[in-house]
């Protein structure tokens, strides 16, 4: 019991004096996350848009898959980003294993699903309360789609940060196409999972606080953000 | 007020109009002519197609047979674009009071300062200048049904469809709005208009299209079809007896 609370001791110590060792950890992990993060909305949130505006064969069939698609297994989407980019895959000749690119590309795999299926779901709601009064105005259903992601920005806000929690909460795919090395591809989840193998706790348990601090403040701007939301639609009710 | 008219664009015909689902006729207009100087009001009980008939005439729905057709020719996008609707329900953009108008004048073609300008000419027409910044979502019924009518005819639009347009809302809103209506009307822009309230009917119609059952039981001039209806469902509806 005393060991641990020495370790507590140090892991604050460390995050308080300004560890050059964690903090570049933490500024890599969240360099990481926001730019897939960023991608993930850039590819998402207009695939998810024309999947509830558009009407076409075979779109049910694509929302199914793009629902499972959040719940893939990390691992193995780091196992599918290390064979497209391992010497002998497609992607090979590009040389981005074990780069920190790896690593977003496979954050990008991982959470695009989740900002696309939000997207979907958040559009197509809103596309049913304003599909009259559009049409009556004259925009096209294809000129709609700005408006409806304009107007379901809140929402979206949301969509992007529980994105962001995924990513940067991710492990699995991680480790696989960035190999944690010291200084270059080493995050906050990988670098827990090693020095706690090593014993090293307190690095460990300093990281592990930074990464709730982050957990719950995402989740407190969602909580915010979907008040607000709610607010908004009470309101209109 | 009806001397103040001069003419009245956009003359509308419903010629054999036929809508039917799961094998029941909802609509069945064989002819109707809106011709007259307006406005035009349309009565009748619930499930009786007034506002079936209202998104036909406004291209929102498709019929299953016949067609709609505005100055003699079947109605196209050209008309649609110089017609306008309001919804019992007032849609929103979630934005500000000035950004729902701006939305329609951008459209439009209109330059930036052209849109300020109109913008202000139309809050003050709908006495909504003060609240140009607030959410539109935080209107009240009343505020909120203004802004939908004044984003309609920020449209220019020769023909205005409302749909019960103060079927929730208090006298006094509800007194607002009819102005805003009747100052359209005498403008020139056709109106529209399904409403349950057979006393706004006496205020607001220069013809009245009486509906049951997915059929026009009348079309005359107002005090005619109020006074002196024809149709028996016509007497009854007015009477305040229960038609099925």
């Amino acid at each position: 019991m005393q060991g641990f609370a020495s370790e507590f001791s140090t892991a604050i110590a460390l995050i308080l004096d300004g560890d050059a060792e964690l903090w570049a950890i933490v500024l890599l992990s969240l360099k990481v996350s926001v730019f897939a993060v960023l991608i993930s909305a850039l590819i998402g949130m207009p695939v998810g848009a024309a999947l509830a505006v558009a009407r076409f064969p075979g779109r049910r069939v694509l929302i199914i898959l793009m629902n499972a698609l959040m719940g893939f297994p990390p691992v193995v989407v780091g196992l599918l980003v290390y064979l497209m980019l391992s010497r002998s895959g497609p992607l090979g000749v590009l040389e981005l294993l074990y780069t920190p690119t790896a690593m977003i590309i496979a954050q990008v795999v991982l959470v695009t699903p989740i900002v696309a299926a939000l997207t979907r779901q958040v559009v197509e709601m809103l596309a049913e309360e304003y599909s009259e009064q559009l049409r009556s105005l004259g925009v096209s259903r294809l000129a709609s789609v700005p408006v409806l992601l304009w107007d379901a920005r809140l929402a979206l806000v949301t969509a992007l940060l529980a994105g962001f929690g995924r990513a940067i909460a991710e492990v699995g795919a991680v480790i696989i196409v960035g190999g944690n090395i010291n200084h270059v591809t080493r995050v906050m989840t990988t670098t827990i999972a090693l020095e706690t193998s090593k014993g090293n706790l307190a690095l460990a348990l300093a990281l592990g606080a930074i990464l709730i601090g982050i957990a719950i403040a995402v989740n407190a701007m969602v909580s915010a953000l979907t008040l607000q939301a709610e607010r908004e639609g009470l309101r209109h009710a | 007020m009806r001397d103040l008219i001069s003419e009245i664009a956009g003359h509308i015909v419903v010629n054999g109009v036929q809508i039917a689902r799961n094998g029941t006729a909802l609509l069945d207009v064989p002819h109707l002519a809106l011709d007259g100087p307006g406005p035009t009001l349309i009565l009748g009980p619930n499930g009786a197609g007034k506002s079936l008939l209202l998104r036909c005439l406004h291209g929102l729905i498709v019929p299953d047979r016949g067609f709609v057709e505005q100055d003699g020719v079947p109605l196209n996008a050209d008309h649609k674009a110089r017609q306008a609707m309001v919804f019992q329900q007032p849609v929103l953009l979630r934005r500000s009071v000035a950004a729902n108008l701006d939305f329609v004048l951008k459209r439009q073609g209109l330059h930036r300062s052209a849109r300020k300008l109109r913008i202000a000419e139309l809050l003050t027409e709908g006495g909504l200048e003060s609240k140009a910044r607030q959410s539109a979502r935080s209107l009240s019924g009343g505020e909120a049904q203004r802004l939908a009518i004044l984003r309609a005819l920020a449209l220019e639009p020769d023909t205005l469809f409302l749909d019960e347009p103060t079927s929730a809302l208090d006298p006094g809103a509800t007194q607002k709005i009819e102005r805003m209506i009747l100052r359209a009307s005498g403008r020139g822009v056709r109106i529209v208009m399904v409403t349950h309230d057979i006393g706004q009917a006496r205020r607001l119609a220069a013809d009245i299209v009486m509906m049951q059952g997915g059929h026009v039981v009348e079309h005359g001039d107002a005090r005619q079809v109020l006074d002196a209806p024809n149709s028996e469902a016509s007497r009854r509806y007015l009477s305040g007896g229960l038609v099925t």
